[in-house]
């Protein structure tokens, strides 16, 4: 039950904000008793499934912009494949921390804006 | 710029950071999009993203597809709910709402615990319970 409750909250964060369902997903992961390296690559694999459906979703709600997404994916990909590449070797707290402070900073301009 | 945040939320995406949420500040902060357009871009970037850092995770062995098994059902339903709600709310209010959630996980990011160094901690403290169980057993 504690599961299938868990998915809900990704879920309905990803349908709110089309994003952040990684966010709610990895320490789930983690606190179900996965290690961090695999908890963050699990949620990635867990948040494309959703994203999938998101997509689908916005798109029949003629939500999209194509041509804008164009701009940013091919460098994306590279990110991808850098990112991929690090989460095999870099310590994971310390990278929490630094996205927990780009997080806050980000939320503060916008209340601010 | 275009350039930096592709690959910076790239990179994070495919670490399973909360994938792009990056572009979606970039985009509405800075470029001046709607927040539920900024949503769809993040959405439509991430998929090609991730599919590729899937990839990869997937020759390190990193992903665990039986936890995942139990998670997709819930997660289908509460897509339902919160893609009704994003159309049903306005974009303003939305981007707050979004802001909530990053101070919400923003402090507990800067403020977790090493869980690396927890489970270890954890594991001792199951071993030394299981000798003292031993102990009991054999005294009595």
């Amino acid at each position: 039950m504690k599961k299938h409750l868990m998915g809900v909250i990704c879920g309905l964060l990803n349908g709110l904000f089309g994003s952040g369902g990684g966010i709610a997903a990895v320490p789930m992961l983690e606190s179900s008793g996965i290690e961090p390296r695999k908890s963050h690559a699990t949620s990635v694999a867990f948040i494309f499934i959703l994203s999938t459906a998101t997509t689908i979703s916005y798109l029949l709600g003629d939500k999209l912009d194509f041509n804008m997404a164009a701009a940013y994916i091919p460098y994306g990909i590279i990110g991808a494949v850098i990112g991929a590449f690090f989460l095999k070797k870099v310590p994971n707290s310390v990278l929490r921390r630094i996205f927990g402070a780009v997080m806050l900073a980000a939320a503060i301009r916008i209340f601010l804006k | 710029m275009e350039i930096i945040i592709g690959l910076l939320s790239g990179i994070a995406a495919s670490m399973g950071f909360g994938g792009g949420f990056i572009l979606i500040i970039y985009l509405t902060a800075f470029a001046g999009v709607e927040q539920i357009t900024a949503q769809g871009v993040n959405l439509l970037f991430f998929l090609p993203t991730a599919l590729v850092s899937l990839v990869i995770h997937q020759k390190n062995k990193l992903i665990q597809w039986k936890k995942l098994l139990y998670l997709i059902p819930g997660g289908l339903l509460g897509i339902a709910v919160g893609t009704w709600l994003s159309s049903n709310i306005q974009t303003d209010f939305l981007q707050k709402l979004f802001a909530s959630l990053l101070i919400f996980v923003g402090t507990k990011e800067i403020f977790h615990k090493n869980s690396e160094k927890h489970l270890t901690k954890q594991k001792q403290s199951n071993i030394i319970k299981t000798l003292k169980c031993d102990d009991r057993e054999k005294s009595s």
